[in-house]
């Protein structure tokens, strides 16, 4: 029980850092208003939660012009990949 | 330990890797129309093609160069009509469910479903030119299902056992070249209807 627990992410207890986290595993990547529709954010709430995953080296951010406005990026990276993978098998552990 | 809260994050992740990665919007309605109008194309064929023949006695078939211009015609016509009915009922439950017709994930699935539809049809535009008109719909039946299966992963799962089926049928139909019609007719019209009916009553309201 102790080790499911240690799996369990607290940075993913949140719904809205879940949310990235979901939506960057299956797309390669996907830009700031793409991630706001998807889960229905404003920016702010967005952006903070944003910079918290960045900050635990879970998402990477690449910055580019697109038309020549400024367009970001977000990717997961392997450690957030690999982070996620545990803490969804920690949950599925927890309900069976 | 609060095992709801759980149940509910899975979920959640599961709708949001769907909601992000896959079209949805994709109606049973589009199947149905694209299923019979098939039918309607193949009746025409048929009439066309063993007119004033009894069928019972002699299966020859010839087909003249004119007729040959109708036959593509016809099937051209009915491609395209398809094709709008499709878009339409699509169109109508994306506005529904508040999905994008035109984004990277349907951008995605119209080249997914291209690559594979595309090179068939060269291939048995070729075949047809050369006379090997038996050939032609099992191919078509392959290359369709071929398709399917690898834009199946851009939209609903459906689409997967769907594409087996017409490639399992056009496997079936190399066997009884001469009933191309029939095969084509239950490939491209019955199936739609029927996983047109199934989508339907699961996924649109």
């Amino acid at each position: 029980m102790k080790k499911i627990l240690a799996n369990l992410n607290k940075a993913f207890e949140n719904k809205v850092r879940l949310g990235i986290m979901s939506a960057l595993m299956v797309n390669e990547h996907m830009d700031f208003t793409a991630l706001k529709e998807l889960l229905d954010l404003t920016d702010g709430n967005l952006a903070s939660h944003l910079k918290n995953l960045e900050k635990k080296e879970f998402i990477s951010i690449q910055k580019e012009f697109l038309n020549r406005k400024p367009n970001t990026k977000y990717s997961i990276t392997p450690s957030g990949k690999n982070a996620f993978v545990k803490h969804i098998k920690a949950i599925e552990q927890l309900l069976k | 330990m609060d095992k709801q809260k759980y149940i509910d994050d899975l979920k959640d992740i599961k709708d949001i890797m769907n909601r992000s990665s896959r079209f949805i919007s994709l109606s049973g309605l589009s199947g149905i129309s694209a299923g019979i109008i098939a039918l309607v194309t193949a009746y025409l064929a048929y009439a066309n093609v063993y007119a004033g023949q009894n069928y019972l006695v002699d299966r020859r078939v010839s087909v003249t160069p004119e007729m040959f211009y109708k036959l593509i015609g016809i099937g051209a016509a009915a491609i395209v009509l398809a094709l709008f009915a499709g878009i339409f009922f699509t169109a109508r439950k994306a506005r529904a469910n508040n999905e994008k017709i035109w984004d990277r994930h349907t951008q995605g699935l119209i080249l997914n479903l291209a690559i594979p539809l595309v090179t068939g049809g060269l291939v048995c535009l070729m075949l047809l030119l050369r006379g090997y008109v038996g050939l032609v719909a099992p191919l078509t039946l392959v290359f369709y299902g071929l398709a399917l299966v690898h834009m199946s992963k851009y939209t609903l799962s459906e689409i997967r056992s769907l594409g087996i089926l017409e490639i399992i049928l056009g496997l079936i139909s190399f066997w009884y070249v001469g009933y191309g019609l029939i095969f084509w007719a239950i490939g491209f019209g019955v199936l739609h209807i029927v996983y047109g009916i199934y989508m339907y009553v699961r996924g649109d309201k």
